[in-house]
């Protein structure tokens, strides 16, 4: 009996803890099924064909996500222009200089920037950033790709310096010791022995960055301006894959083409995620166990 | 003193040379962490300069009136309160419960690190894909519609991650001589985790409980078509009426009102209540955890 009550108990706990996969699985599941009617009717290869995103035109509705993804990997990369190189500075900052003492008030600093919630951070774009950048480079308007990037990389910052003060703190300290045993200054043990070291680590942080600056929907979608035309530098205006389904979703008719295709493109846009967050995951822990 | 060494001199500006440029690294990587506390600094000083003066006790307890240009904030309050009650509940007993089976039952094999790795993956699911999740499986398939009950539940799934990583580290924080002496006495393995495992971990589980609220009350993508209501008179009376929430009351003051420059006080005002619960909410985690470590500790 109490064998039974034991094992009872296990199993249930362990179907529990299968629940993760079954969700991802799930959400795979879901919008691909509800995406296949979108693509029985418009065809994969529409989807990526040159054009316009257009689903509501009155005589040919377009349905290119093109623009939507050059958007999106455009406030991506430009959000990690910035936030990259100052990320990874403030994780060497934290794991390498700062005393103990320094690092517990510096890294609240970290944990409330990254508590701060994304459409707050879109509504300060919007009434704070874009004005001023509509003022320094002689815009109309400042909601366009640059404010998002910048949000964005506001957004992925947090997650870039913790990520990243793990690969550099895993340094084991041999390392160091050796490099300022033989006369090394300490930046010169940074620089050229624990940074390179930590390098493929830094590198996953970063990536983790991108997944969380691709997903990111409220930023984007209040900073960027949403318009649907194609892209040609940061001064435009740019809609994101995420946005894109943020705006359209609420009116669209249920059942549609348009409400099925609208599926499809969050299941592009968890494709992307899936597989970039997927690869830094595999790089991180390849990392973990090396060092 | 004749120099021995001619080279010594040389040794030494080049030692100086060294000092003088780990000093200006030090310097910029110093700086690079006051540019982050300054965006900081700035964003919550626009936002509680111009919010604070729109704080009355009257924003806080009356609903919107005449369009959304004057009154306050209550329904938008409450529903937050709501959504993120039903997110606590599905987050929390499901959060510890994957918590204990990977750290008490589970075995260092391949289901373990599958666990793990879909776990990490979920962290990274962008919210808006949580969304659509949500329209199908709660709103569509069973049935929902759009609903407390429906953004609740996205939103638990949401946070769920959270809720696991800190439970995990609660339960690693409990020494391995209380398994030990437990299991030595002739308990069984539930009956160790029950009463000698979890009771010193809840404290820990419980950080990891406010982390996940205050993420779940900040989300607004997940609740967009899955139940938050632009507009609504009246306090939501059961789990399946829709709501007003503080983020998306924020996004629709700041972006789909028909007087977004009239309201700009209201949406400041409503994002620096937005601020505050999530702070209070991180301050109380934080200081929980601190205060825990420091019993941890002792043990």
């Amino acid at each position: 009996m109490h064998n039974f009550k034991e094992n009872a108990i296990k199993y249930f706990f362990m179907a529990n803890g299968m629940l993760s996969i079954i969700i991802l699985l799930g959400i795979f599941y879901l919008l691909l099924s509800r995406s296949l009617p979108a693509l029985q009717n418009v065809g994969l290869t529409n989807f990526f064909a040159p054009g316009y995103w257009n689903p509501t035109a009155y005589t040919t509705p377009q349905y290119s996500i093109l623009n939507l993804i050059k958007g999106t990997f455009m406030v991506g990369a430009g959000s990690l222009i910035f936030a990259v190189p100052l990320g990874v500075a403030c994780a060497t900052y934290l794991a390498e200089v700062a005393g103990a003492r320094e690092r517990e008030v510096l890294k609240p600093i970290i944990e409330i920037l990254a508590g701060i919630p994304s459409v707050v951070l879109g509504f300060f774009g919007l009434v704070v950033v874009a004005p001023v950048i509509a003022e320094l480079f002689g815009l109309n308007s400042g909601i366009n790709a640059l404010n998002g990037s910048i949000l964005v990389g506001i957004m992925a910052l947090p997650t870039i310096v913790s990520l990243a003060e793990d690969a550099i703190s895993a340094v084991p300290q041999s390392y160091r010791h050796a490099s300022l045993a033989l006369g090394a200054t300490k930046w010169q043990t940074i620089l050229r022995i624990t940074l390179p070291a930590a390098l493929s680590g830094i590198i996953a942080a970063s990536m983790l960055g991108m997944g969380r600056a691709v997903g990111e929907t409220m930023t984007v979608l209040m900073a960027t301006g949403n318009a649907l035309a194609k892209p040609s530098s940061f001064f435009d205006s740019v809609r994101t894959l995420s946005a894109n389904i943020a705006i359209e979703m609420g009116e669209v008719p249920v059942g549609s083409v348009h409400y099925h295709s609208l599926f499809f493109v969050g299941f592009v846009l968890f494709m992307i995620t899936f597989i970039i967050n997927l690869l830094a995951d595999v790089i991180f822990q390849r990392y973990r166990e090396e060092i | 003193m004749k120099i021995l060494n001619p080279d010594l001199k040389k040794t030494n500006t080049e030692q100086v040379h060294r000092n003088w440029t780990q000093t200006a690294a030090f310097l910029c990587l110093r700086l690079s962490l006051i540019v982050v506390f300054l965006i900081l600094m700035v964003i919550l000083y626009d936002i509680t300069k111009k919010g604070i003066g729109v704080i009355s006790w009257l924003f806080l307890t009356e609903a919107p009136r005449t369009g959304m240009t004057e009154g306050g904030i209550f329904p938008a309050i409450v529903g937050t309160f709501y959504v993120t009650l039903i997110a606590t509940l599905v987050a929390v007993p499901l959060g510890i419960i994957t918590a204990i089976y990977l750290n008490e039952y589970a075995l260092q094999g391949r289901l373990n690190r599958l666990i793990r790795i879909s776990l990490r993956n979920m962290a990274g699911v962008p919210s808006i894909v949580f969304g659509l999740f949500g329209v199908a499986l709660f709103v569509q398939r069973m049935g929902f519609r759009p609903s407390l009950l429906a953004a609740g539940m996205t939103l638990g799934l949401l946070t769920l991650p959270v809720t696991v990583t800190a439970a995990e580290e609660a339960l690693k924080a409990v020494p391995k001589s209380y398994r030990e002496g437990g299991l030595a006495l002739g308990a069984t393995k539930w009956q160790m985790v029950k009463s000698l495992v979890l009771p010193p971990a809840v404290p820990g589980m419980l950080t990891g409980v406010i982390l996940g609220l205050s993420r779940a009350a900040g989300e607004t993508a997940p609740i967009l078509f899955t139940g938050a209501a632009f507009f609504l008179p009246y306090l939501p009376d059961s789990p399946f009426s829709q709501f007003m929430a503080l983020p998306y009351h924020l996004f629709i003051l700041a972006t789909q009102h028909h007087d977004i420059s009239g309201v700009r006080p209201l949406a400041y005002g409503t994002a620096f209540v937005l601020l505050v619960l999530v702070f209070m909410l991180n301050l109380s985690a934080v200081l929980l955890r601190y205060r825990y470590r420091k019993q941890i500790k002792q043990f």
